[in-house]
């Protein structure tokens, strides 16, 4: 299965085909998904610290409250752990919360909920209650923001049966993977890249959805395959780039959601470059390079030049000091670097 | 011992006729003698290694469970705890799909996948046993703030034990439940035990006083009176109901067996003498059964008659269990996603 989508009419699209593509940024996708789902579904609510006026401290929510009003666009108190339970209940007699937890390093406060309330309640109830609900959260190093605000911490909840787990790297993918999420019976934890906010792309007007366990071939290549999730995407483009130019055609992969996780896509890009290197901006230890190189290697084994290599967030907590923590993520630097070990050009 | 706010309140049950009142409270016993005998049977089960897992015994408040959820509607929420059978029973939960869940037969409430402490039963409002203590706390402010958004005048009740007092989550959602005006009852049963360690222990200051400083009206009564509980209970919904906003029901109650049905062994944290005391003198069966009687609402033979109903359809329901058959193992990988 590879449906390969970079362009808007090869996905699900609602509402045919006079949407007009238009320039906007990472987070006015979310935004307007947001807006859009609200409109569509009357169930659908936003809840979470200052979400409402302020628009969270990214403002992405901005203008929000002012279409929805304050009892569709919630501002709570600081209770991590109280309003993703709320919204587990809410989402589980009816409704269709979207939590915003502001900074991903946040959700350790409301892993309970997350893990063992919303992951848990339709298998344990034998299939009989839903839980839709969606947490968006962030991820990211590089602002400066020192350890608790700085971890990307998807490869938790992906370790979770009954959660699943996306994570846009491109305003297009935001627009149509937050609407999935929304429209999904299944606790969705949804992680945006705070450096990614400003970042533009063509996002269609109107309604279309990317399906979850699809994922995305970003830039097709036949030596070596990079796949890259959220942040790491453009720092695989970049890499992909500069390799293109020392006569290495490098493919770019975004699974898009690591659960589901779209092995099949993964294992025939390795199988046809033999090559794979696998980045994501969490930790790479236990992470979610762990998992995906492991599917490469069990799927491709036979196809293999080399050894699939790895590269995570380095194993300590985020520094503050700029000079230590650029040390700490995965650069188009120290990608190229690793490339051209692998196709034997170092 | 702690006496109702609200007391005799109950002689004059909005005006309800003597036979209505004798009526109710026959029913209010039998669902209690039904948590009762209920739990008597879950007993050999487990000892009889017949019942897998962990089984946590209710025997004691069972006037906890039905007096409040006596004063709920079929479709109102209730949330319940790893000792939470008699709060399913008194939510109107069938024996025999209970018992098939306990034994872990596909015929269970969550087709044998949720067990003793995870039972949730749509039908009757019940969003589910919950085994993190005061797991439910959240959730079940989240289902009182969807009814208020969907205007549907549920009411919800959260039950947990003095042992989630210390969970903050807990007042996390009470804040949010006053903040807000949710119409939810956050039911505190403290039968004075967190496991094995006396509440006092761990639980500074006055319980009441807690939501309390969240500005949300609490009441406390005796627990093993089920017509305080009920009185207490019935005024609180109704408040909820009309949109004043959430309450807290302090319920002094006692566990007869231990923590679980393992633990045998108490007197390092509890004395027999405690617990006869309770057993004999506080025993909510026979406090009810004792005034039906001298008030003339029920004579012996009706009480027997009770017991042969309810000892019946407890056995049927075992046996129902003992006969269902275990999921398929293809069962095992289904509904972890809808």
């Amino acid at each position: 299965m590879s449906m390969l989508s970079t362009t808007p009419s090869q996905e699900n699209s609602g509402s045919g085909s006079n949407q007009q593509n238009r320039e906007i940024t990472f987070g006015q996708a979310i935004r307007e998904a947001l807006a859009e789902e609200m409109r569509r579904n009357p169930k659908v609510f936003i809840m979470g610290e200052d979400v409402a006026e302020a628009g969270t401290p990214f403002k992405v929510l901005a203008g929000l409250v002012d279409e929805f009003g304050p009892a569709r666009v919630i501002d709570s108190p600081i209770s991590e752990a109280g309003i993703t339970g709320l919204g587990v209940g809410a989402a589980m007699t009816g409704m269709h919360p979207v939590i915003d937890i502001m900074f991903g390093d946040f959700i350790g406060l409301a892993m309970d909920q997350i893990v063992n309330q919303a992951a848990k309640v339709h298998y344990m109830s034998g299939g009989k209650l839903n839980v839709p609900l969606v947490v968006r959260t962030t991820l990211g190093a590089s602002r400066r923001s020192a350890a608790q605000h700085s971890q990307s911490l998807h490869a938790w909840v992906s370790h979770i049966p009954g959660l699943k787990v996306a994570l846009p790297s491109t305003p297009y993918d935001a627009k149509g993977l937050l609407k999935t999420a929304i429209r999904d019976d299944n606790p969705v934890i949804f992680f945006e890249d705070k450096m990614m906010y400003q970042l533009k792309g063509l996002v269609p007007e109107g309604d279309y959805t990317i399906p979850f366990g699809v994922a995305d071939i970003k830039r097709s290549g036949s030596d070596i395959s990079i796949i890259a999730t959220s942040s790491m995407v453009q720092v695989a483009l970049e890499a992909a780039e500069i390799l293109g130019k020392s006569g290495i055609s490098a493919e770019v992969i975004d699974p898009r959601t690591t659960f589901p996780l779209d092995k099949q896509t993964l294992i025939e890009s390795a199988k046809k470059t033999s090559r794979a290197i696998v980045i994501d901006e969490g930790y790479e230890r236990y992470g979610v390079t762990a998992e995906i190189a492991s599917v490469i290697a069990e799927g491709a084994f036979y196809y293999l030049d080399a050894p699939v290599k790895r590269m995570g967030a380095m194993d300590v907590p985020i520094p503050f000091s700029p000079v230590l923590e650029d040390l700490t993520v995965p650069t188009a630097t120290s990608v190229v670097e690793l490339a051209r070990t692998l196709c034997g050009q170092s | 011992m702690v006496h109702s706010e609200t007391s005799n309140s109950v002689e004059n049950m909005g005006g309800a006729s003597s036979a209505d009142q004798s009526k109710q409270w026959l029913h209010m016993y039998e669902q209690m003698l039904k948590i009762r005998v209920f739990e008597e049977h879950v007993n050999v089960l487990y000892l009889s290694a017949k019942m897998p897992g962990l089984a946590h015994l209710y025997t004691g408040e069972e006037a906890v469970a039905v007096g409040v959820c006596e004063a709920l509607h079929r479709d109102d929420f209730i949330t319940s705890t790893h000792r939470g059978h008699g709060h399913c029973l008194a939510k109107g939960a069938s024996i025999d799909r209970m018992f098939a869940e306990l034994l872990g037969k596909e015929a269970g409430y969550c087709r044998g996948k949720g067990g003793s402490m995870h039972i949730a039963d749509q039908e009757t409002g019940n969003l589910g046993a919950n085994a993190i203590v005061g797991g439910s706390a959240a959730l079940a402010t989240g289902a009182a703030m969807s009814s208020k958004m969907q205007s549907t005048n549920q009411v919800t009740v959260c039950f947990f034990g003095d042992g989630a007092l210390g969970q903050g989550v807990l007042y996390e959602a009470m804040n949010m439940a006053s903040l807000w005006k949710l119409p939810i009852i956050y039911v505190c049963e403290n039968n004075m035990y967190n496991e094995y360690t006396h509440f006092s222990e761990t639980t500074a200051g006055e319980i009441n006083a807690r939501p309390k400083a969240f500005g949300i009206h609490t009441e406390e009564v005796d627990g093993q009176d089920v017509k305080a509980v009920y009185t207490a209970a019935q005024r609180l919904v109704e408040q909820a109901r009309r949109g004043e906003g959430p309450a807290f029901l302090l319920c002094n109650t006692y566990r007869y067996h231990g923590h679980h049905v393992g633990d045998i062994q108490r007197s390092y944290y509890r004395s027999k003498e405690e617990e006869q005391l309770w057993m004999t003198q506080r025993d909510p069966l026979e406090l009810l059964s004792s005034w039906l009687v001298e008030q003339h609402l029920a004579d012996k033979e009706t009480l027997e008659k009770i017991e042969r109903r309810v000892y019946a359809e407890i056995e049927a329901g075992v046996e129902f269990a003992l006969q269902a058959s275990y999921p398929d193992p293809g069962e095992v990988d289904q509904d972890v996603y809808a």
